[in-house]
């Protein structure tokens, strides 16, 4: 008896969990593998940028507002990306645009993660007048236009002190981004956890006596984790391309460089024929969001092969 | 029927409710008085008191029947927003610059939807080819290039350089001539997207019976793609291109700042600069307003075309 049962069990190949399958399948997408490796460097980039401010390296990026050359040299080897007005090396403050676009990228996505996750969740599995209000609160959102939503919170949080907090620079700029984007994501979380909530787990889980709060957090949230990474990975190249825009319009970073503030300059150098900061910051504006966007989309056909764009 | 339109409409009130109530906190509660910066440096506590008084700042913010709140909900209703700071009534600021906004985006919107249309059914016929991966790949470049090295490069080249356009916005130009290169940029921009999104909607009404039926009668392709596939794949792209329509009105904010064009989003930018939360406050809650009104327009429309939508 014993003997026939570990047989069947050998026969049985192991099972495989949702993202150990998920992984399998991405690893044999050679390009989505040499996107993420690219995403890698720019994340790591920005990580570096912050340990040598931290230690005071004096290193490249940290040293952009050194003047390294004549104003407006053009690239050569001395000087690879050539210089802008004040003489900086283009190549450094296109590096150090790296950290702010990333910062401000990561902490609008949590922020809106957070925010729209737990209401979404809420909104699903209590239904009833909870799920009114929340609903109510996102249809509100998303009756303005994103783009003039985000300024408009931009524009009212820049500069202004919150429980003695300065909102300066970047901090607005991710405030505005993340208080305005959870809309998205806590819609698609409202919308599978109230299909997941008749399902035989969440029933079992019910039915020997889970607190709400176990199962929304232990139960629910882990079986649709999969969609708010996908999500993310395709909302991060959005989340930069707004840093850009705000930046260009003056209500980013102001002391610091940024890839949008790079745009804004070279709008006035192209004239004079001085491509080489728009160039910079465009290319480095490409990659990552050419990356995030095949990882992306790679990530959702290999977690959820039925999951379609929209 | 009659109870669902009635029902739809209600159901705004609350929505409109809620732009006025974002709109009062993220102007009035966070944004705080503004008055000391309207009347700028230097400026004597009269000039700032005068100021206060104008705008209602010096008002208790709620609990009266003259509160900020109240005026707030007032003035949105009968859509007297005040003054800019330049002393012209906000609205009259919206008013003229709906023109421009309109020719720039109306063709830009239009030109977008039907070249993407198309070239998504012919993408879609040659689906799984070199051609249909190559596609593929230049959209997702081209959705990857920010939007503001698109307008600087067109701008650049072919107005600056080649000069096949005027460069920047002139009063003794015709609408034609100045929104020519910004409508010509926002197409090619917003193509990589759009593309995208239309692929995937024919691609998956090509896996249909229906299309396996057309063919299998001996219809050939360019039949089963314009008479079937085509009629089909109308439903997803009237619902995405009607939700857009409000939008329009909006104006672009980007490529008026870069050409001058003196519509909404240049007002918009403007505002920005200057700080003016009169006018943005205006903006969001006209925005909003108009894409209630859509969004109402859309479902009645429907519930009386599609038999197929249930009045719950």
């Amino acid at each position: 008896m014993s003997d026939s049962h570990n047989a069947t069990r050998a026969r049985l190949p192991r099972g495989r969990s949702l993202w150990s399958d998920g992984l399998r399948r991405l690893r044999r997408r050679k390009l989505a593998m040499a996107c993420f490796v690219v995403v890698l460097i720019y994340f790591s980039l920005a990580g570096f940028i912050y340990l040598a401010e931290l230690f005071d390296w004096r290193i490249g990026p940290t040293l952009w507002a050194e003047q390294v050359g004549e104003s407006y040299a053009p690239p050569s080897s001395e000087n690879i990306l050539g210089t802008d007005i004040f003489g900086q090396s283009v190549c450094r403050k296109m590096l150090y645009g790296t950290k702010i676009s990333i910062t401000v990228a990561l902490c609008a996505s949590f922020i809106s993660i957070a925010i729209g996750v737990p209401l979404g969740a809420i909104a699903g599995y209590f239904r009833g007048i909870a799920d009114e209000i929340i609903v109510w609160i996102y249809s509100t959102l998303s009756s303005v236009p994103y783009i003039l939503l985000i300024l408009a919170f931009a524009v009212v949080l820049r500069d202004k002190t919150i429980f003695g907090y300065r909102l300066t620079g970047i901090t607005a700029v991710y405030l505005a981004i993340g208080l305005t984007s959870w809309v998205g994501i806590c819609r698609l979380i409202r919308g599978e956890i109230i299909k997941h909530k008749g399902r035989d787990y969440v029933l079992a889980a019910m039915s020997y006596g889970c607190s709400e709060r176990r199962i929304i957090f232990k139960h629910l949230i882990p079986n649709v984790f999969h969609l708010i990474i996908i999500d993310f990975s395709l909302r991060f190249v959005a989340f930069i391309h707004a840093e850009v825009i705000l930046s260009f319009l003056g209500l980013g970073e102001a002391d610091r460089p940024s890839w949008g503030a790079m745009i804004n300059d070279a709008r006035i150098e192209l004239s004079r024929g001085v491509w080489w900061q728009m160039a910079a910051a465009t290319a480095a504006i490409f990659f990552i969001s050419l990356s995030l966007n095949i990882f992306g989309d790679a990530l959702r056909d290999s977690l959820d092969p039925k999951l379609r764009i929209q | 029927m009659t109870a669902y339109i009635i029902r739809r409409l209600l159901y705004t009130i609350p929505i409109v409710f809620g732009v006025l109530l974002l709109t009062f906190v993220l102007f009035t509660l966070v944004g705080g008085d503004i008055s000391i910066e309207i009347a700028g440096k230097g400026a004597t506590q009269e000039t700032i008191d005068e100021i206060r008084e104008e705008y209602g700042l010096n008002k208790p913010i709620f609990l009266a029947w003259d509160s900020q709140f109240i005026n707030h909900f007032k003035s949105a209703l009968t859509f007297d927003f005040g003054r800019a700071r330049d002393r012209e009534p906000i609205i009259e600021k919206i008013k003229r610059g709906v023109g421009p906004s309109l020719a720039l985006t109306v063709p830009m919107f239009f030109g977008v939807v039907i070249i993407s249309v198309s070239l998504a059914l012919v993408v879609a016929f040659v689906r799984g080819s070199v051609w249909d991966t190559l596609a593929v790949f230049i959209c997702v470049a081209g959705m990857s290039v920010p939007y503001l090295s698109f307008i600087l490069l067109g701008q650049y080249f072919l107005a600056y350089k080649w000069g096949i356009f005027p460069v920047f916005f002139s009063p003794d130009l015709t609408m034609a001539q100045y929104v020519a290169l910004p409508v010509l940029i926002g197409i090619v921009a917003g193509l990589g997207g759009n593309l995208r999104f239309y692929r995937t909607v024919m691609l998956d009404e090509m896996q249909s019976d229906y299309v396996r039926t057309a063919f299998a009668k001996g219809l050939d392709t360019t039949r089963v793609l314009f008479k079937h596939v085509l009629k089909n794949a109308m439903i997803p792209i009237i619902t995405r291109v009607v939700l857009a329509i409000p939008f329009l009105f909006l104006g672009s904010l980007l490529l008026e700042r870069f050409f001058g064009i003196p519509g909404l989003g240049y007002l918009m930018i403007e505002a920005i600069s200057s700080r003016d939360y009169f006018v943005i406050n205006a903006m969001t809650y006209i925005s909003a307003i108009l894409f209630v009104v859509f969004n109402l327009i859309t479902d009645i429309c429907y519930s009386l075309v599609d038999p197929r939508i249930s009045f719950e």
